[in-house]
């Protein structure tokens, strides 16, 4: 509230008035004991109270709560996106190995001359060859195409030499200088540094989550608009006893208190919802991903938000909801005179 | 207890309100404010209840001084004074208890003496037995009656009522002015608008007579 007025005029002198400690009367009646009590009462009265105005309009806050609930998972499931995809690249080994993958009318004979001659080079530590058999059956255990490979008249997979290089040789530059001298030999039909696309795969993860980062920034600010516009309905809809408890001497904070409430019941349930909106999904999708997992062997699991996690969640949805409704009530309070 | 000094107030749109207003009601003095409409009447009780601040002069309540007071010290100035206004103001949504009790949940008293003081404030007002029933299922001499109660729950020293009886019959203002002078009698200061003159003379008390916006007869 803004008392001053842009009007007002040179003031006469005033007259000696003893300063009152009128914060004295704040908490009145009764004990210590009792002033802790009442202030507790008030909390508790606030809290239920709100609560029970949520109850007593169903409709409108199961509306509410349901929008609320699917922007809340929205972000949530984006975010178990990010971390099954994080979990996916983390698995996969971030080795400096380099494949050689040697031309169809190499003969393994010659391969293990060319493994022979890689061997001396001061660079690599060990090489390593993979037989046109050893990799058909690789292929057939690990890709799930077993039952199509075995009607393939002739193998079409050519032998690679796995070159693992020295530890000592980890920047990108002098990797690649050894890279290129492999696809010089006339023999190698291309190298491929593994490293390469791990990193390709996790820059595309990177930029997924930065996606859904800023996707839940985005939803975050949505939800905290949702909780506050209602809050705002509901401080218009309750205007009169707004009024009337500051004639009697309400101060702000009495006047917030059961509207942070409101805006922290709504947040809550709306926490609680979106967790198990997205719960039912993770159990939906889960069948399909243990069995497409099962198809490369079974090493990837569907992650579902930890304990941690869900307490984030609902403590996030909470807070906005308390955040939303007390950005309006700051507006309502002093962008308008309330009397 | 209320003490005018040279008190104006202008709005930019309407130009002086009030214009040198000087008065000082002792405590346990009961005055009437009057004058005809647009005079200036609610716009000085708006003053005392710092709803609104002066322009020029100085008003102090309790020894007080209400221009200089703090934003955040309003919500206690206020405790110190019980409104009562023509249209009672009253929440419909809530029981007659629960209006009477506003004043002093907001205080913070504790539940026990919430409800010892309630009992007490409405039985002085002859309301008891009425506490469970809304507003709207009172008549107008009852729902002024919980608007007094609710005024003189948390024993306040000022009390000021804006036009309490221009709602109801002269029967019944009649009951509602006794009511006040019990107030005045245990040492309550008592401000009353009103332009109920015939109300006025019939009563003996000090009277501050506005027009536009000056103080001009005592």
């Amino acid at each position: 509230m803004k008392y001053r007025n842009k009007n007002r005029i040179k003031k006469d002198p005033p007259i000696k008035a003893p300063k009152l400690e009128s914060r004295k009367t704040m908490v009145a009646g009764g004990t210590f004991k009792d002033k802790i009590n009442a202030h507790r009462d008030l909390h508790a009265h606030a809290l239920f109270s709100s609560l029970g105005r949520l109850l007593a309009t169903p409709y409108n806050s199961t509306i509410t709560i349901a929008v609320l609930a699917i922007a809340i998972s929205l972000a949530g499931g984006f975010y178990i996106l990010v971390s099954n995809l994080q979990q996916l690249t983390a698995n996969l080994e971030t080795s400096n190995q380099i494949s050689l993958f040697l031309r169809q009318d190499v003969s393994e004979a010659h391969a293990k001359k060319l493994a022979d001659s890689i061997r001396l080079n001061q660079a690599v530590q060990s090489v390593k060859v993979i037989t046109k058999e050893q990799a058909l059956t690789e292929f057939k255990t690990y890709s799930g195409f077993g039952e199509a490979i075995n009607h393939l008249e002739t193998n079409p997979l050519p032998i690679v030499l796995e070159v693992l290089p020295k530890n000592t040789l980890d920047d990108k530059e002098s990797l690649s200088i050894l890279l290129k001298s492999f696809e010089q030999s006339p023999d190698v039909d291309f190298a491929q540094m593994d490293l390469q696309w791990v990193e390709r795969l996790q820059a595309i993860v990177a930029v997924v989550r930065l996606f859904a980062n800023l996707l839940s920034v985005l939803l975050g600010a949505a939800v905290l608009f949702v909780i506050g516009n209602t809050v705002r309905l509901e401080l218009h809809q309750r205007r009169e006893e707004v009024v009337i408890s500051k004639l009697v001497g309400a101060t702000n904070a009495f006047i917030q208190r059961p509207f942070l409430y409101t805006g922290f019941w709504i947040g809550f349930f709306s926490g609680v919802a979106a967790w198990f909106i997205v719960a039912i999904f993770m159990l939906i999708l889960n069948h399909s991903v243990e069995a497409l997992s099962s198809l490369y062997g079974g090493t990837f699991h569907l992650l579902f938000l930890s304990f941690t996690e869900s307490f984030a969640l609902i403590a996030a949805s909470s807070l906005l909801g308390i955040l939303g409704s007390w950005l309006v009530l700051i507006c309502f309070i002093y962008g308008k005179k309330t009397r | 207890m209320i003490n005018f000094v040279n008190v104006s107030k202008r709005y930019p749109e309407t130009g002086d309100v009030l214009r040198n207003v000087s008065f000082h009601l002792q405590r346990g003095e009961m005055a009437f404010l009057t004058g005809h409409s647009g005079a200036g009447k609610s716009t000085l009780l708006r003053l005392i209840s710092v709803t609104e601040r002066c322009s020029r002069g100085q008003i102090l309540v309790d020894e007080q001084d209400l221009s200089s007071a703090k934003d955040s010290q309003v919500p206690y100035i206020r405790r110190k004074m019980g409104f009562i206004y023509q249209d009672y103001k009253l929440l419909q949504d809530r029981t007659v208890f629960d209006n009477v009790a506003l004043p002093l949940v907001i205080a913070g008293y504790s539940h026990h003496e919430v409800t010892r003081r309630v009992r007490a404030s409405l039985d002085k007002v002859s309301l008891n037995g009425k506490e469970k029933k809304y507003p709207f299922a009172l008549s107008g001499g009852e729902q002024q009656r919980v608007g007094i109660a609710r005024a003189v729950v948390n024993k306040p020293p000022i009390i000021i009522a804006d036009e309490p009886t221009g709602n109801l019959d002269p029967a019944l203002s009649a009951e509602i002015m006794t009511l006040f002078e019990q107030f005045q009698q245990v040492g309550v200061t008592i401000l009353i608008a009103s332009h109920d003159i015939s109300l006025i003379t019939k009563l003996n008390h000090r009277v501050l007579k506005l027009d536009h916006g000056q103080l001009v007869a005592e």
